[in-house]
Parts: structure tokens; sequence; C-alpha cells
């Protein structure tokens, strides 16, 4: 009797875990065609803003966005891009405030609020910087589709490999279009252009 | 003490004699910069042309500042939207007789742990070192920030929007 339960409760849990185990797999490619239905770029986050605050993507919504993933120790992308960033929106003139502007860093061991703040302050007070645990960060690294990995560097320290593309994102969170690395400017300045007429027409 | 004194003196004539290594018979630099850091940053990079005078290759192994606590050798590419930056191993090659330039996009020689902020219009000195030709020490302008389309000292930061 005692042999004949154990084997019902082996059959059984090998049951529960097939069962989850084609659920998930079930609500994971529901998830992968729900995300490719909506552009499959983008979701919540739970993350802490450059002045200390706890942001979700609540504080994003209602305006077009334009979000970029590095990290402060970037010597040359990040910098640049951001720079290049910061041109465009004095080049977009009063159309530039109709965005929001978050850079988020794939470092956060070493990019606290504070760091970000220091950095994003830099190129235009309109960016903010965006940091978090490891887990949320590389939870919306992955909403985003964006890559990126820790690389050690010979003095014991490291750099990191990650996606240079900017994502420009709608008022209704949905994703419009991507400003490529060294993109020309006229292009970019264009593509904002385009986000920030559809500011309010959500 | 005396030995306190003569070190400092023997500092002292190096620091004196540093300038005549700044145009090394085999290697000359060209056009060094680097650019301006944002705030909070700890990291910069440096930028310059390399000519190799001499008829055997060379390379750069290393370099040191007092701006930044270590310094570093890299390539920097984008790699299908990814950035990748590396350590370059065993030296920057400078071939016989020819150059390599050091520009954004592709080879730097990484700040790294900065003192403090470069500044625009500031300068700092800088010491190459090269696997034959030795130590080359440089003076290196530092510019405005720049964009990705401006890979040229002195050309970029303003736009023409038309």
């Amino acid at each position: 009797m005692h042999r004949h339960h154990l084997v019902l409760a082996a059959v059984t849990a090998v049951a529960v875990i097939a069962a989850g185990f084609s659920v998930s797999l079930v609500a994971w490619l529901g998830g992968v065609n729900a995300r490719v239905g909506s552009g499959g770029v983008g979701g919540p986050f739970n993350l802490v803003d450059d002045r200390g605050a706890a942001v979700t993507e609540t504080v994003l919504a209602g305006r077009p966005w334009v979000i970029y993933f590095g990290y402060t120790f970037c010597p040359e992308v990040c910098p640049t891009t951001l720079n290049d960033l910061a041109r465009w929106m004095k080049a977009l003139g009063p159309d530039a405030d109709k965005l929001n502007y978050v850079f988020v860093t794939v470092d956060p061991a070493r990019d606290t609020p504070q760091v970000m703040h220091d950095y994003v302050s830099a190129f235009d007070p309109r960016i903010r910087g965006f940091t978090g645990t490891p887990g949320e960060i590389a939870k919306v690294a992955r909403e985003y589709g964006v890559y990126y990995q820790r690389i050690p560097t010979s003095d014991g320290g490291y750099v990191m490999d990650h996606s240079a593309a900017l994502y420009l994102m709608g008022p209704d969170a949905r994703f419009v279009s991507l400003i490529h690395y060294q993109e020309d400017d006229a292009t970019a300045v264009d593509k904002l252009r385009r986000l920030a007429a559809l500011a309010g027409s959500s | 003490m005396s030995r306190l004194l003569t070190l400092a003196a023997a500092a002292a004539l190096i620091a004196i004699s540093l300038p005549a290594f700044a145009q090394n018979a085999s290697i000359q630099v060209e056009k060094p910069y680097a650019r301006a850091t944002p705030g909070g940053a700890t990291t910069g990079a440096v930028y310059m042309t390399l000519d190799n005078k001499s008829n055997a290759e060379d390379r750069l192994t290393g370099a040191s500042s007092d701006v930044a606590s270590t310094l570093q050798i890299h390539e920097m590419k984008v790699v299908n939207g990814t950035m990748e930056m590396r350590e370059v191993a065993g030296g920057l090659a400078i071939p016989a007789g020819g150059s390599v330039v050091l520009k954004p996009g592709g080879y730097h020689v990484m700040l790294i742990g900065l003192k403090k902020p470069l500044k625009a219009g500031d300068s700092f000195p800088l010491t190459l070192q090269f696997q034959k030709a030795g130590k080359v020490s440089i003076t290196v302008p530092v510019q405005a920030m720049g964009g990705s389309n401006d890979n040229m000292p002195g050309m970029g930061h303003h736009m023409d929007m038309k």
C-alpha cells in the first residue's frame, strides 16, 4: 500500500511538473507573441532615478520618450551619444519639451544615483538617469532587447559591452523606432521631431 | 636625508629632461587630444596619430599620466549594434614607415580612475611607452565633448540644421 501511494505520488509529481512546464511554455510563447504584437520592446520597471526616488514606467507614460542604455564608466560611446542627444534636443527647440529622456545604466554596481545625477546633468538637465538592483536592470534591459555583458580588464576592473542605439517610444508605450550609433544629425532630429508630434495623440 | 635629496635632485633632472623625449627619432606623435569628460565620469579617452619613421615595426605597449590611476590601450567597435571595447593585447602595432590613427570609433588610450574631470581648454602631460622607441612624452590638449559624427579634432560642436 505504501508502495502504491509512492508510485501515485511520483506520477502525480511528474504530471504536475509537466503541466507546470507546459503552462509556463504556453505563457512564455503567449508573452512573446504579445510582445511581438506590440512591437516587442519596452515594459514595466522598478528603478531608482538620479535623485534617489523610486520610479516605474508610469513616470514616462503620457509623453513619448527616448531611452538609452549605457554606463558612466564608458569613455566614448555613452558620452558621445548623450552629447549628440543634447545637441539634437537643442535643435528641436520647444518640441524637445514634449519628450521624456532617460539614460539607464547597465552597470548598477558603480552607477549610484549620485554618479548618475552628476553624469546626466552634464549633458542636459532634462535627461534623467535611472539605476536599480542588478535584477531590475536585467529585467528592463531584457524588455527593451538590450544586450550587455561585463568584460574584465587587466587591472582587475571591467568594462561593459552594450547595445548602442537610442530607443524611441510613443506616448502609449509602444516602440516607434531606433536612432543608431553614428546616425547623422539631420535624420536623428527628424526622427525626434516625428516622435514629438505623437505627444498628446495617445 | 642626503639620500632623499639625491632622489629629489634625480627626480628634478628627469623632469627637466622629459621634454627632450617629446619627439622621438623613430616615433612621432601628431595631433594628440582628449575629450572633455562629464561630471561623475571617472574615465576618458586620448586620441592621436602615431607615425613610425623607422624601418622596423614598433608597438605602443602602455601609457602613464598623473591625471588617471590606470591607462590602457583599447579598441572600440560597434558590432551588430553592440558597443564592444577591448584592451589591445600585446600592444598596438605601428608598421615600419607607417602610421596608426587613434580616433573615436577605433583605438584610444583609455584613462581609468580620472582624478578630476577633464575640462575643455586644459591640457595634461602623458607618457607613451613603445616597445622599441621607449618613452615618448606628449602634452594632450582637452577639447569640448564631441558628437558621434565629428571624428576629427576641431570639427563638429555646431550643427547646421537646414
